[in-house]
């Protein structure tokens, strides 16, 4: 199979739903003529001319209620937030008028929008540029919410995004962008769920639940790990909502011990979430408290040594594994 | 630029008691929700349109059915004026399955697509968002609908406002917006809440037509809609509408309006009632007589009677319609989740 990026990966995505559905559209900011703040719209303008993508002000309120509008009348667009720490300023319309209509309007509407937005930190740009906010939409009845980690799986879930009838928030890491793998020649025709994780590295050990870019730190770590015995199973949500408990517990009935790596804030997050649910339905499985890797609890700092310092790194997963797993675990 | 009085030639009697039917029809069935809220037979928010008929009765006869309509969640009289039948909005009010969203939208959240009611939005300013991409899903399709957007004076305050006006009027979508100006956004009198004191300016700023009429003359009203969904439809964009009308209720049935007073109250029900206006003009034309308002009065009456009746009568959404809609595909899919967990033994 060739390799790409992320990004183009994305961009095939789009070019392939475009060309196969007219009611498929793009917009957002500098997605026309500059081609994409992070450059994954690149050559589409040029495609499928300003009528079909689309720049607009900046202004996030407008740009999700106009994707919304227009999909209540028959469209199917692809809204683009130029970064997800923007997306507050849209989330009045992802959260009261995406997420809600089809509920409140008793099935009279259908709301196909994907809300494509990068997050995440590392690329020392600050507290306000820095974020993941899937919590915030993770919480929300109504929403499909998915964090593809490997080229392969951004484009297959993005078509299944374009292509599905509810609102999806499709959220990209800035530093997956340039990640390369293995993807299908274009035109080959392939989709991924947006309701199953993957079992991306097998292990009988312990089991690592993570997404997006914490995905490959965590394959890093089980590497590590792997040269001292401990074979660690690492999870691959790929979607927050909903969670694919079930690949979860048959994990958990494995391996009785989890650790959950994310990069966002601890309390109140997405892996507590998730802790929270192994709990509830497997239990009884356990054989230890729950590991929990997580960004630390301040907003992201500027200063590179600092920002380093506030990320999750494979050192703390393989800490977080060897804290739950016993010496000789993987001798059994 | 305040749009002169229409005349009524353009309008032929039974097209004139029809509006008259309309608007009456409207204010018996906001008295009546009233006496049901009153009964506890309407929960939540009620928030009526009595005082403010002439507005969406005049603005939504200046359409085509196949038009877009999407209004705030004082829309009960939008409904109606949009031809869905009275018993689904009443019984939306009471919250039953036969209501206009089964009962799961309520006062705030009536929807129909037959009759391309796009919602009641209780966001103060999200329909004018929305409205701007069913502008666009319009103009991208090349159909020859317009979509004409309600929303109060404080709508305006909101960013929404600012971002859809200068979106709809960059693309010139087909969007006619109409600001029902009822002077009061809950209990704030818009003179402190505006920096200027009418849309004109604001209208300006965009490149917008602006367009001024008198919020209790009904046919002011359809004529100054008339000419914005004529732009609207030509390709020429969207126009900023600004009625000045007023509500004789408070904000909702909770809000006893104590910040205005009783005078100011009673000179407008005594002055500017937008039914006794318009029905004084239809005798003064000649056009009505006592008989036949009485008789469209009591029809309309006889109408807010039967939807009650029917609200009253019709059954309850089903305990299993709780996760029906969360999604499209289905149930939801994390409905799951909220069953209960199942101990291992």
């Amino acid at each position: 199979m060739r390799v790409i990026t992320y990004r183009d990966a994305l961009r095939e995505a789009i070019r392939e739903e475009m060309q196969r559905d007219e009611l498929v559209y793009i917009l957002g900011e500098d997605i026309a003529g500059y081609g994409g703040t992070y450059s994954v719209t690149k050559g589409l303008f040029e495609e499928f001319g300003e009528k079909r993508v689309r720049d607009t002000p900046l202004a996030e309120e407008v740009i999700a209620g106009t994707a919304i509008g227009s999909a209540l009348v028959g469209l199917r667009p692809i809204c683009e937030i130029m970064t997800m720490n923007f997306s507050l300023l849209a989330s009045d319309q992802i959260i009261n008028s995406a997420a809600k209509f089809h509920y409140m309007f008793a099935g009279q509407t259908r709301i196909p929008v994907v809300f494509r937005m990068p997050g995440g930190g590392g690329a020392q740009r600050g507290a306000q540029h820095s974020q993941f906010f899937e919590t915030l939409f993770g919480h929300i009845p109504g929403l499909k919410v998915v964090m593809p980690a490997t080229p392969y799986d951004a484009k297959g879930m993005l078509k299944s995004a374009i292509r599905d009838n509810d609102p999806v928030v499709f959220v990209e890491h800035e530093l997956l962008y340039s990640v390369k793998g293995e993807v299908p020649d274009e035109g080959v025709e392939y989709t991924v769920p947006l309701n199953r994780g993957e079992i991306k590295r097998e292990g009988r050990d312990v089991t690592i639940v993570t997404f997006s870019r914490m995905v490959h730190i965590s394959l890093q770590a089980a590497e590590e790990l792997a040269k001292e015995g401990i074979e660690a199973e690492v999870l691959d949500m790929r979607s927050i909502r909903p969670i694919d408990l079930d690949l979860i517990t048959e994990s958990v009935k494995k391996t009785n011990r989890v650790v959950i790596a994310e990069e966002g804030w601890k309390y109140y997050g997405t892996g507590q979430g998730i802790a929270a649910l192994i709990y509830e339905h497997a239990f009884d499985y356990l054989d230890a408290p729950i590991g929990h890797v997580t960004g630390k609890d301040v907003p992201m700092p500027y200063s590179k040594p600092l920002e380093q310092a506030a990320l999750p790194t494979r050192a703390d997963v393989i800490a977080a594994v060897k804290a739950i797993t016993p010496v000789g675990a993987g001798a059994r | 630029m305040a749009i002169r009085e229409a005349t009524l030639a353009g309008l032929g009697r039974e097209q004139l008691l029809a509006l008259h039917y309309q608007m009456s029809l409207i204010r018996q069935f906001e008295e009546k929700a009233a006496e049901a809220y009153t009964l506890g037979k309407i929960g939540g928010f009620l928030h009526l349109y009595i005082g403010q008929e002439a507005n969406g009765v005049g603005a939504i006869s200046a359409l085509r059915p196949t038009d877009y309509v999407l209004s705030s969640y004082r829309e009960h009289g939008h409904a109606i004026a949009k031809g869905i039948e009275p018993k689904a909005v009443m019984a939306e009010l009471f919250g039953k399955v036969t209501g206009t969203s089964r009962g799961k939208g309520g006062s705030m959240h009536m929807y129909s697509a037959e009759h391309r009611l796009l919602g009641g939005q209780a966001i103060v300013g999200a329909q004018l968002v929305i409205s701007a991409g069913v502008g666009l899903g319009i103009q991208y399709q090349d159909q020859s609908d317009i979509a004409l957007t309600l929303f109060g004076d404080g709508a305006v305050d909101e960013g929404a406002f600012h971002e859809a006006m200068n979106l709809a009027a960059l693309w010139k979508l087909p969007v006619v917006y109409l600001c029902e100006n009822n002077g009061y956004s809950m209990g704030m009198n818009v003179k402190k809440a505006w920096s200027v004191s009418s849309l004109e300016p604001r209208a300006a700023a965009y490149g917008m037509p602006y367009l001024q009429v008198d919020g209790m003359d009904v046919l002011a009203i359809r004529q100054a809609v008339q000419q914005a969904a004529a732009t609207a439809r030509d390709g020429k964009g969207p126009t900023l509408i600004e009625s000045v009308t007023y509500r004789f209720r408070g904000h909702s049935l909770a809000d006893p309006a104590q910040y205005r007073t009783r005078e100011e109250e009673a000179a407008w029900k005594a002055n500017r009632d937008p039914i006794q206006l318009f029905e004084a003009k239809l005798k003064e034309a000649g056009l009505a007589r006592d008989e036949d308002l009485r008789a469209s009065t009591e029809r309309a009456g006889a109408a807010v009677e039967e939807a009650t009746t029917f609200a009253e009568e019709s059954p309850f959404p089903a305990p299993d319609d709780l996760y029906e809609h969360v999604q499209q595909d289905g149930a939801g899919a994390i409905a799951w989740r909220d069953k209960p967990s199942t101990p291992r033994d």
